[in-house]
């Protein structure tokens, strides 16, 4: 997979005139073996793209729900080299897949060969909120390289200026953030979510996806209104939590990734 | 004392460059949603610096609220276990609140004023930043949330009372390590939520630029006093200036008037808890590693994958995996040099200045005083030495207590 394979992906959806689902979950969670089921799972009840979370000791943009599961996967030991067998074992499913984590554990582990063995693994790009265009040279260089994909955050506080600026960097898709805020379910997504990619629009041709706070068909419908794509996390990481065991849980995923699926086709 | 040295941004400094580096160190890694905060930061930041009214505020309150300048007093009991040198202590201690803090955050919150905010939120480890906080806020009419690991609510339980007698609401923090870098975690997710009108009053030289450098130029006033000071005492410039390092705010105070002064070495000591070799320290210079953590790169106590190690010190303001950017810039470039202090020597030292000088300094500045102590061996009895003491210990007496079993009747702290 690569980028031109995500790309080409959110050009199917819109051709079906419909939004894409883009599903996350963190490797590792609820263990390595059972975090591939999981991740299996959403692509198999209806996920077109999903976002592997590469767990974080100090996750300073994720609520409760995320944070939760980073612990749980880093106090079983998760470690980068799982992060990306996790990747090679779902992109066996068929869908794109993305990493996304913050920068200092790319940034550890080495730029270039955390790129080289990230495309090496079959994944398509990386998504990293904590580092804006300003910091992303080396990253872009590397990502460039090897053909993966650099999914920058916009938020609703970005100036229409620096819009343009992000926009222009990033490849794939832009992540619109629907609220200002860190991950999370919601009970409503933000009116700003509009707005956001209305104006990210006028500042490029590539999808803009919304992400934070959906959790629901209605919700996923809604954005599905005005965006290219439809971004879950939160909500897949509760139903794994909320589990009485694993196979309920994995069942749980399946189940609202077959509900969020059809919100999607049924643009409000 | 004339009142313009109190307020004295550093005008001409060559550091940072525009984008906030140190050398390899610094720079601005946050989220898309602060970045329009951050720049408004640095943007009437620039402006309060030029604006003589600004300087005129911060001025009246440093003299006659916090009670700058802060005396420079020499410990001649105490340097006959410093091998002799002369040791001067710049006593931070006696400011307004009790440490440092407050030179930065009533700079900080006077900006905060100035940017139409009414809502303030920081981080506090000792609780001294947070005293100083919400202290700074009782006094300007703004609305302060403190957040504060849980472990160190326990370990400085009187600063959580005058917090909230303050008026603050302190929020315990349950998650990681429970203690200072767990608090910023948790101090930055609030931000991001609400930006609108919300300014982040961080507590110390770390985090995104342009905290590293307004933090610095408000504390600069303790090294441009303690320069004047040691002078107009002695007659000439001290071997060393020495001082705790957390974050790294009172050590480059004290600093920073010294860096061109080529003579004087500056000492900054870290948290060595149980030993470095043990694993179980805040020693993030001596032990760490290049990194980003908080939005600044910069040494950082990190694992091979970049997942930050868990700090531990007996001292709630030394607890933390980081340093300001400027600390590790002036490491490599071996202007300044850092060492760690054990648990042990620390309280040992703070024992000593209490019992020598009638002193009760925080344990944060008690490992100042024993590197003051080595160094001073090092120095000789021509040496001459000032040290940061950042802060009283009234905050600590509950742990000096239980240390020295002083509860039960004991009389170890003999
Ligand atoms: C008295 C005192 N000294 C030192 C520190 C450490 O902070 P910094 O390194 O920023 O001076 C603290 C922090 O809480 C403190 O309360």
């Amino acid at each position: 997979m690569s980028v031109r394979d995500l790309s080409s992906v959110l050009a199917a959806a819109k051709a079906e005139n419909r939004a894409a689902l883009v599903g996350y979950l963190p490797a590792g969670f609820p263990t390595i073996g059972d975090g591939v089921r999981a991740v299996t799972a959403m692509i198999e009840g209806g996920c077109d793209i999903v976002e592997i979370g590469l767990p974080h000791s100090d996750p300073v943009l994720d609520g409760p729900v995320i944070q939760t599961a980073d612990d749980i996967a880093l106090r079983q030991g998760v470690r980068i080299a799982d992060v990306l067998r996790t990747v090679k074992e779902v992109t066996a499913a068929g869908a794109p897949v993305l990493v996304m984590t913050y920068w200092n554990p790319v940034d550890r582990y080495g730029v270039e060969r955390f790129a080289a063995e990230l495309a090496a693994a079959g994944g398509a790009g990386a998504i990293l909120p904590d580092l804006p265009v300003e910091e992303a040279d080396l990253w872009r260089g590397a990502a460039d390289k090897y053909g993966l994909a650099t999914v920058f955050v916009v938020a609703p506080s970005n100036r229409d200026e620096r819009l343009a600026k992000i926009t222009a960097a990033g490849t794939g898709f832009v992540y619109a953030a629907s609220l200002m805020g860190v991950t999370g379910t919601r009970r409503s997504v933000g009116a700003q979510a509009e707005d956001l990619v209305r104006r990210t629009r006028a500042t490029t041709d590539l999808p803009v996806c919304v992400g934070l706070g959906v959790s629901n068909a209605e919700q996923a419908a809604e954005v599905a209104g005005f965006a290219d794509g439809v971004i879950v996390g939160s909500a897949f990481v509760k139903r794994l939590l909320d589990a009485e065991d694993v196979e309920t849980g994995l069942a749980g995923v399946r189940e609202l990734a077959g509900e969020l699926a059809k919100g999607v086709r049924s643009r409000a | 004392m004339s009142t313009q040295e109190t307020f004295l941004p550093d005008l001409d400094g060559q550091v940072p460059s525009a984008r906030g580096y140190f050398g390899e160190f610094g720079g601005k890694f946050v989220p898309e949603a602060l970045v329009a905060a951050i720049d408004q930061v640095a943007e009437e930041y620039e402006k309060a610096k030029s604006d003589p009214e600004f300087a005129a505020q911060l001025n009246d309150l440093l003299v006659n609220y916090t009670g700058r300048p802060s005396a420079l007093t020499e410990v001649k009991r105490f340097a006959e276990h410093a091998g002799g040198a002369r040791v001067f202590l710049k006593r931070e201690d006696l400011n307004h609140t009790g440490s440092h803090k407050i030179n930065n955050v009533l700079g900080q919150a006077l900006l905060t004023k100035r940017m139409g905010k009414t809502r303030v939120i920081a981080e506090t480890g000792a609780g001294q930043h947070g005293v100083a906080t919400a202290t700074a806020c009782a006094l300007l009419d703004l609305e302060c949330v403190v957040y504060m690991g849980e472990v160190d609510t326990q370990r400085q339980a009187l600063n959580v009372a005058r917090m909230r007698m303050l008026g603050a609401d302190v929020v315990p923090v349950a998650s990681g390590s429970r203690t200072l870098k767990d608090a910023i975690n948790e101090a930055f997710r609030d931000w991001v939520a609400n930006v609108d009108n919300t300014h982040y009053l961080l507590g110390t030289v770390a985090g995104p630029h342009p905290f590293p450098v307004m933090v610095r130029d408000f504390h600069r006033v303790i090294g441009v006093e303690a320069r004047r000071q040691i002078q107009e005492r002695t007659g000439r410039l001290p071997d060393a200036v020495v001082a705790c390092v957390g974050g790294g705010s009172n050590a480059i105070g004290l600093f920073h008037a010294f860096i061109p002064d080529a003579g004087v070495r500056l000492v900054g000591l870290e948290a060595g808890g149980h030993g470095v070799d043990s694993g179980e320290h805040a020693a993030t210079l001596t032990a760490g590693e290049p990194g980003v953590l908080h939005g600044s790169r910069s040494y950082v106590l990190q694992d091979e994958d970049g997942q930050i190690v868990e700090p531990y010190s007996i001292s709630a303001g030394l607890d933390y995996p980081g340093i300001g950017p400027e600390h590790s810039w002036l490491k490599d470039s071996g202007r300044a040099e850092y060492r760690a202090v054990t648990d042990a020597d620390a309280m040992e030292a703070l024992r000593l200045l209490s019992r020598t000088e009638g002193i009760i300094p925080a344990i944060e500045s008690a490992h100042a005083l024993a590197g003051a102590l080595e160094l001073g061996k090092e120095l000789g009895p021509d040496g001459l030495m000032v040290v940061n003491l950042s802060g009283r210990g009234d905050k600590d007496m509950d742990t000096a207590a239980r240390y020295f079993g002083l509860y039960n009747g004991s009389q170890e702290g003999k």
